[in-house]
């Protein structure tokens, strides 16, 4: 079934799109990832013009957030002080990101950046999610229980000044910390489409040294504003947020995220930790291939 | 074809009473099966077809074959065009040109291939051919940079179906009428086309008519660009509430299952 995007200037087959939607969300709820770091090198392989599929997967990832945070705060998994000093940097994050969107789409290397952005993160993220995930899992091969992890923050983090109270993360720091990284995930949602789960659940449990039970609620509450404003903003500057492409894209991964969510209460933490690992260390795979190897196409049009 | 069929008609009442007193220069009519083209969500291409007639003075055709050349160009836009090489391993764009007047399209057929029909002189005068399209760099640097850039273009818009070339396209019926199809890609870019025609005999273009040709977005592809472009902020919320909207529903859905 053929689809004419109206922003993107071409036809789609709308099955195809909704049916990856589908797979994304899948993996999304299984995992509890924005899965925004699928979509948009999925749409691309596809033939959407990056900077379309950057803007639109960023607003899938709020459709896809939005059941996730409900959830979370009716369990009272959400440092809302915390979550709100994450989504102030993240909205200055974004504004720097548009910025650099501009600047690197005059310069011609936005792609370029895009693609190393992706092999670095992912590269570094999937490696140590698989060492941590390869260990529990042996652990539990064992029968040995999984190794407890001390909860402290960074010595970096230590140090700056100004300290605040987040009550519900048990932690006794510089709002600069979150506000910092809050602006990093900004910049990363604005530029890769991605809500930035996948680094911003790390930083929050090494770095902060937040408590488990806030981390994700915490993490998908500032993904959801996040990606709402990088929407506004796409929409204000770049205008390449494709409408008919987000329905599509939600349509399908609104649907997949309660089965993959179905699918993660049957299935053992470990076996899915180190699928994820695997999936993240496969697309980081596929993008440096993209860069490493001559490309199809030597010329491109702007 | 009704519209080709009543041309015809049209043309045989008309000529009778025009005679031989007229100039001795033929001339073209030319049509085209769409004056415009509407760009849908369904929209996966089109064909278009170039048609029309010669009419000779007198009705008198001439002893040499003539032949037709006809061209749908697309909107010309400045374009910033890069190429990739390779450098500390990896594949950046390197370098690039500024082109002010690149067409988002252009097709040309012809009855047979232009190099045979007229000398390299007057096909650049006319841009007939792919290699004939003037561009205008903005910067004059090597000649060989630049033919190196529209080659590269050229090649990359003739895979995506934006510059096309059949030098068998235009079909004539009995030395006066013509026709010719043109397919046009799901990703044209909008605008006003001009589709051209050329009679050429004897390396010579004898007459050049042209039509003009709209390619654009209609109804909800059209108010969705116009939002987009427009209205920013309205479209951007709307897109938010929209995902919202929707990623509530499912939960919401499938809560109650």
């Amino acid at each position: 079934m053929d689809l004419y995007l109206p922003v993107a200037n071409l036809s789609v087959n709308a099955l195809v799109i909704v049916l990856l939607g589908g797979g994304v969300g899948f993996l999304s709820g299984m995992f509890g990832v924005g899965g925004g770091f699928l979509t948009t090198p999925l749409l691309i392989f596809y033939g959407i013009p990056p900077t379309v599929a950057a803007a639109s997967a960023a607003t899938q990832v709020t459709g896809a957030s939005v059941s996730g945070v409900m959830a979370h705060l009716e369990r009272d998994g959400v440092d809302l002080r915390m979550g709100a000093v994450l989504v102030a940097g993240g909205l200055l994050g974004s504004l720097i990101g548009a910025g650099l969107f501009e600047l690197l789409t005059a310069w011609g290397q936005i792609d370029t950046v895009i693609s190393i952005l992706y092999v670095a993160l992912l590269g570094t993220v999937g490696t140590f999610m698989g060492r941590e995930a390869w260990g529990s899992f042996r652990a539990a091969q064992a029968g040995l229980p999984a190794p407890a992890r001390k909860r402290r923050h960074h010595p970096m983090v230590a140090n700056l000044p100004l300290r605040w109270r987040f009550y519900r993360s048990g932690l006794y720091i510089s709002p600069l910390a979150p506000l910092l990284l809050g602006m990093v995930g900004g910049v990363l949602t604005m530029l890769l489409g991605v809500g930035g789960g996948f680094i911003m659940v790390p930083a929050m449990l090494y770095l902060l040294g937040m408590g488990t039970q806030v981390v994700v609620g915490t993490s998908l509450f500032q993904i959801l504003f996040v990606t709402i404003a990088t929407t506004m903003v796409h929409a204000l500057t770049t205008g390449a947020v494709d409408i008919v492409l987000a329905a599509l894209l939600l349509l399908g991964s609104v649907v997949g995220a309660q089965f993959g969510a179905r699918f993660a209460q049957k299935a053992r933490p470990e076996y899915l930790r180190l699928a994820l690992a695997a999936i993240v260390l496969l697309v980081a795979l596929q993008m440096a291939a993209g860069l490493f190897i001559r490309p199809d196409e030597i010329y491109s049009v702007q | 074809m009704t519209r080709f069929a009543a041309l015809i008609l049209w043309l045989a009442a008309l000529s009778l009473p025009v005679g031989a007193a007229e100039a001795a220069d033929p001339r073209l009519v030319p049509d085209v099966s769409s004056r415009a083209i509407d760009i849908q969500y369904s929209f996966t291409g089109e064909e278009l077809l170039l048609f029309g007639a010669i009419l000779y003075p007198g009705q008198r055709l001439p002893d040499d074959r003539a032949d037709i050349v006809v061209v749908l160009k697309g909107p010309v836009r400045p374009i910033v065009l890069r190429e990739k090489r390779r450098v500390a391993g990896i594949w950046v764009n390197a370098s690039s040109i500024r082109l002010r007047t690149s067409p988002g399209f252009y097709a040309i057929g012809s009855s047979r291939p232009i190099d045979k029909l007229v000398d390299e002189r007057t096909a650049a005068i006319f841009e007939l051919g792919l290699a004939n399209l003037s561009m205008s760099p903005t910067e004059f640097s090597e000649a060989t940079k630049l033919e190196r850039f529209e080659a590269g273009l050229t090649d990359l818009y003739r895979r995506l179906g934006l510059f096309y070339e059949n030098p068998a396209a235009v079909e004539i019926t009995e030395g006066v009428l013509y026709r010719a199809r043109i397919p046009v890609p799901a990703r044209v870019p909008v605008g006003t086309y001009r589709a051209e025609t050329f009679l050429i005999s004897r390396g010579r273009v004898l007459a050049v008519a042209s039509r003009d040709v709209q390619i654009r977005k209609a109804g909800f592809e059209r108010f969705v660009a116009l939002a987009a472009e427009r209205h920013g902020f309205l479209y951007g919320l709307t897109a938010v509430i929209l995902s919202l909207l929707l990623g509530y529903a499912a939960s919401a859905i499938f809560r109650r299952r």
